[in-house]
């Protein structure tokens, strides 16, 4: 007659090598013992012993080799209560040929109890996974560039044309935190291009606006609220703490502005620009490519810098660029792919075409040839008789 | 030789609504590009150039390299190059 159940597994714990959670402490910080958590995912989940490796029994023939590829390692395996890690080692000595493996008795229950370190991983909930799983089955993001995507800071300078739907699509991304900067409400005129907005939130200021229109569309995304408007004595408090800034922004002295304080911060700007059908994109990205300033060291006229009176543009274009921009602030994020930095992409609608050029650093530029810590506040943003400036544009 | 010139939205209505203009020239450089532009389209010529140098804040590129780190209005243009002129836009 067979053995039961029980009966195999008491047999196969009195020939596999146990060890205490103390002496497995001890060992941890001092040699190079390999400790394996065997548990199911959503155990190792809720809390594993920091510095273990993660290997199901399920998955343990065919990824023990992965996480442990010489069979002279000590590995000791940890379950919950130091069964199933049993038989787990009984697998990679009897079959797999692994020498030195012990099972931790008591597993990480009695870890827990004797009050050793637990380290608890952020972990995307069920409906976490549904609702980022297109996102999950692309190996560039996948859980792990996910988590990055919930944990950023990213903040939107203007939600706009541009920031309208930069934001839309960088909260359903899932981007934890995302800083609206408008001092603006939401009028009739804004509606033909900037989504974010609706006809029955007219006259309502358009950080809580977005806010709005974010929360209905994720309620993951905490949205923090700027209704100000940019200045030399605000930019740094502001800017600060983020891990990409995104530039739609729609006149010059605020651009140099955030430029400078962003080249002081080491934080990368996704900057873009529309008029009419054409559109500009690029990264700058502080010490691995150009600023701003290195692409236009100074701004133009008032006959040809039409950004202070109305002008028209076509309503799809901020769109178009809005969501090149987004897509580039989720690359910066999880690290995917090659980012905008030194490149400029020109968007021309009518003719249906793109055009790259090349953005060289400047090592003459008067903000990022130099070493950050030494641009004083008086210089950020400095920008030559801005007020004669617009009132000749009108 | 030929050259396309590619013409930004700011300086469209001041050569004839073009995106796009093709030159036909002697020489073969940016300068001598921009000239034959100004022939054509006059009022041009004080929109890009003062004094005979690009305004400065108007960006010129020959097939994607900023003249600026090149030999400036002497950077050669071969036949059948591309010249972008690029002035910043801050609309958003």
């Amino acid at each position: 007659m067979s053995p039961s159940g029980p009966e195999v597994i008491r047999q196969i714990r009195a020939s596999v090598d146990e060890v205490d959670p103390a002496d497995v402490r001890a060992e941890l910080s001092a040699n190079g013992t390999v400790l394996v958590d065997v548990r199911e995912e959503q155990e190792w989940n809720v809390g594993h012993i920091p510095g273990a490796q993660h290997v199901p029994r399920g998955y343990l023939e065919s990824r023990i080799e992965a996480a442990v590829p010489d069979r002279d390692t000590h590995v000791v395996l940890y379950c919950a209560s130091g069964q199933r890690s049993a038989l787990a080692a009984h697998t990679l000595t009897e079959l797999l040929g692994y020498r030195h493996v012990r099972s931790m008795n008591g597993g990480i229950t009695l870890w827990k109890d004797r009050g050793y370190d637990v380290e608890v991983p952020h972990a995307l909930s069920a409906e976490q996974r549904e609702r980022y799983s297109r996102h999950l089955l692309i190996p560039e993001i996948g859980a792990e560039g996910q988590q990055k995507l919930l944990d950023a800071k990213v903040l939107l300078l203007g939600a706009g044309g541009l920031g309208s739907p930069t934001a839309l699509y960088l909260a359903a991304a899932g981007v934890g935190t995302i800083g609206i900067v408008d001092n603006d409400v939401v009028d009739l005129s804004n509606l033909q291009r900037q989504v974010i907005h609706n006809t029955p939130r007219i006259g309502t200021p358009k950080v809580d606006s977005a806010e709005e229109a974010i929360h209905e569309l994720n309620p993951d995304v905490k949205v923090v609220k700027y209704p100000v408007r940019l200045d030399a004595s605000n930019v740094m408090e502001i800017l600060e703490g983020n891990d990409v800034i995104v530039d739609g922004l729609d006149n010059f002295p605020t651009r140099y502005l955030i430029n400078d304080a962003s080249v002081r911060l080491g934080t990368p700007v996704v900057s873009a620009s529309i008029l009419g059908f054409d559109g500009q994109l690029s990264v700058f990205a502080p010490g691995d490519g150009p600023c701003y300033r290195c692409l236009y060291p100074v701004p133009p006229p008032a006959e040809l810098a039409p950004s202070c009176g109305a002008n028209g543009v076509l309503g799809v274009l901020p769109g178009t660029m809005g969501l090149l921009q987004a897509t580039e602030v989720v690359k910066l994020i999880v690290g995917a792919g090659e980012p905008l930095i030194g490149r400029l992409l020109l968007y021309e609608a009518l003719g249906a075409t793109f055009t790259e050029l090349k953005v060289r650093r400047d090592p003459a530029c008067p903000i990022c040839s130099r070493d950050p810590k030494e641009i004083s506040d008086e210089e950020t943003g400095v920008f030559p008789d801005y007020e004669a400036f617009c009132a000749a544009a009108g | 030789m030929a050259v396309t010139v590619k013409i930004p939205t700011q300086l469209r209505s001041a050569a004839g609504g073009e995106t796009e203009i093709e030159v036909e020239l002697d020489g073969a450089t940016v300068g001598e590009v921009l000239d034959a532009l100004f022939e054509r389209f006059g009022e041009l010529r004080g929109r890009i150039t003062e004094d005979g140098s690009l305004r400065r804040f108007v960006n010129v590129y020959v097939g994607g390299e900023d003249i600026r780190f090149g030999d400036g209005l002497d950077t050669s243009v071969p036949d059948g190059g591309e010249v972008t002129i690029l002035p910043a836009v801050a609309g958003g």
